[in-house]
């Protein structure tokens, strides 16, 4: 996944869209920000989505934080690698470490999420 | 407005992630927290410590006020000695977990962090009449501890006595570049290992040195993580004013019979009730981590709670230590922890989940 592509969240997930699937994965930022990844609590396929709401949590070792879904639709399919070997994520968040693919509620669409530029700005300002 | 040691800036030039701890800016990690604790299992981590209380004693009537607050016997350490032991309330309830250490001329205690106040008052409320100063040193010095298998070699030839003439959990005076410093040989990762203290002015030449002799700057993270693995109590956590030593597993560091001392009348009741939660290790069958105030339950039934929890980077394995109800805490007694809402599966291990290997 090509980053300048991608669609952002504020609470730093990335989301591609291919028709009417959408990929979500964490970004850069999120993964350095966790660090020691430890476990994740992924969502089953077939389960509801709803744009910014949580569909399962990352632990790492200092604290546990929920993921959340960009976009409001059904689970199509979840990596399951991941449950095995969390640590993926960190090693490469845009690529192998993607973490759920949406099928998309009829309309909707991704335009509520920042570019990349919005995001980095965000992320800016976020670090002190 | 937190309080910053000598090593703030340093600890922000070497890309430290920076946490408020007990009132003070503390580096929680430089790298990742299982990078920096493996550091220490495997090589020689650093620690800045220097926000822990460190008060000396002085005056003829020393050794009485710390017998008098103390739990342990200070009476028969030798000059250069350290002795752990806790200081308690009028109900056996534990105020701090110390360090004391005996000087030929004086007396030290090193103190929690997130106490220091609190004891400073309580040693001026106990002190009577009685014939001695007591000097809170900590915001003038620094320390550190440099933790590991490798620790005392490459600390060798810093300071005029040599680490590895140094005894466990004893202490020498001497000199860092020409100037007093404390070397140590205790600390709280569960591996070998010496606390340095030296003059805030040092404080900087000392860790760059250290640096570059190979050790690896370590924050608050991987400290939380090794003490747990070697089940060391955390104050606020094992230790508060409600849980005496003696369920906390630290009836070793409680002299009932070294004379009277606060809370020993308290203990001997306490002593007696059968039913008070006891501190025990658990291992969690899954990875997810129980964390601080989880219940731990027993046939639906809720037996006790999560002090403290985490990922142990060496055992690779999720621990806990919690105190139950003494009629569960049998090893090998299975129970669930309550983990955000999911029951996962635990089992009771004996205490200290990790020692480091027999050299």
């Amino acid at each position: 996944m090509d980053p300048k592509k991608l669609r952002y969240s504020k609470t730093h997930e990335w989301a591609s869209l291919e028709g009417d699937i959408c990929t979500v994965g964490l970004t850069q930022f999120a993964v350095d920000q966790l660090t020691d990844i430890i476990y994740i609590d992924m969502p089953d396929v077939g389960d509801p989505t709803v744009a910014g709401d949580s569909f399962g949590e990352i632990e790492s070792v200092k604290a546990v934080s929920d993921l959340y879904a960009p976009v409001s639709g059904e689970i199509l399919e979840v990596n399951e690698k991941l449950v095995n070997d969390p640590t993926i994520i960190s090693k490469d968040p845009y690529g192998k470490g993607w973490l759920i693919k949406i099928k998309l509620d009829k309309g909707a669409t991704l335009d509520h999420l920042l570019t990349l530029e919005q995001y980095e700005k965000q992320i800016a300002s976020e670090e002190h | 407005m937190p309080l910053r040691t000598p090593l703030y800036d340093w600890h922000l030039s070497h890309g430290a992630r920076m946490v408020e701890f007990s009132g003070w800016d503390m580096p929680v990690q430089y790298t990742t927290i299982v990078e920096e604790h493996t550091a220490v299992r495997t090589g020689a981590g650093l620690f800045d410590i220097s926000h822990m209380g460190r008060l000396s004693f002085a005056g003829p009537d020393s050794l009485d006020l710390i017998q008098h607050v103390y739990t342990n016997n200070a009476a028969t350490m030798k000059d250069f000695q350290a002795r752990y032991g806790l200081i308690c309330n009028e109900n056996g309830g534990v105020r701090d977990d110390v360090l004391v250490y005996r000087w030929p001329y004086g007396w030290a205690m090193v103190v929690n962090a997130s106490n220091r106040t609190k004891i400073v008052a309580w040693l001026a409320e106990q002190k009577g009449t009685r014939n001695l100063q007591v000097t809170d040193q900590t915001e003038q010095t620094c320390m550190v501890a440099v933790q590991g298998p490798r620790a005392i070699a490459l600390c060798q030839g810093l300071t005029a006595f040599d680490p590895a003439q140094l005894a466990y959990y004893h202490a020498a005076p001497t000199q860092y570049k020409g100037k007093g410093c404390v070397l140590s040989r205790t600390g709280y990762t569960g591996e070998d290992g010496v606390e340095i203290m030296v003059s805030a002015a040092q404080a900087v030449e000392l860790c760059d040195e250290l640096l570059a002799r190979g050790v690896k700057p370590c924050g608050l993270g991987a400290r939380d993580t090794l003490r747990l693995e070697a089940a060391m109590p955390l104050y606020g956590h094992e230790l508060t004013e409600d849980i005496d030593p003696l369920q906390a597993g630290l009836g070793w560091a409680v002299k009932l019979d070294k004379g009277d001392f606060i809370g020993r009348e308290a203990l001997l009741r306490r002593q007696q009730d059968k039913t008070r939660p006891v501190r025990v290790g658990l291992e969690l069958e899954g990875k997810r981590i129980a964390r601080e105030g989880a219940a731990v339950v027993r046939e639906g039934r809720p037996i006790g709670k999560v002090t403290s929890g985490t990922f142990a980077p060496t055992l690779q394995k999720a621990l806990a230590m919690a105190y139950v109800d003494p009629a569960q805490a049998a090893v090998g007694t299975t129970c669930s922890v309550d983990v955000r809402g999911k029951a996962e599966a635990a089992h009771v291990v004996a205490l200290p989940f990790y020692r480091r290997p027999k050299t």
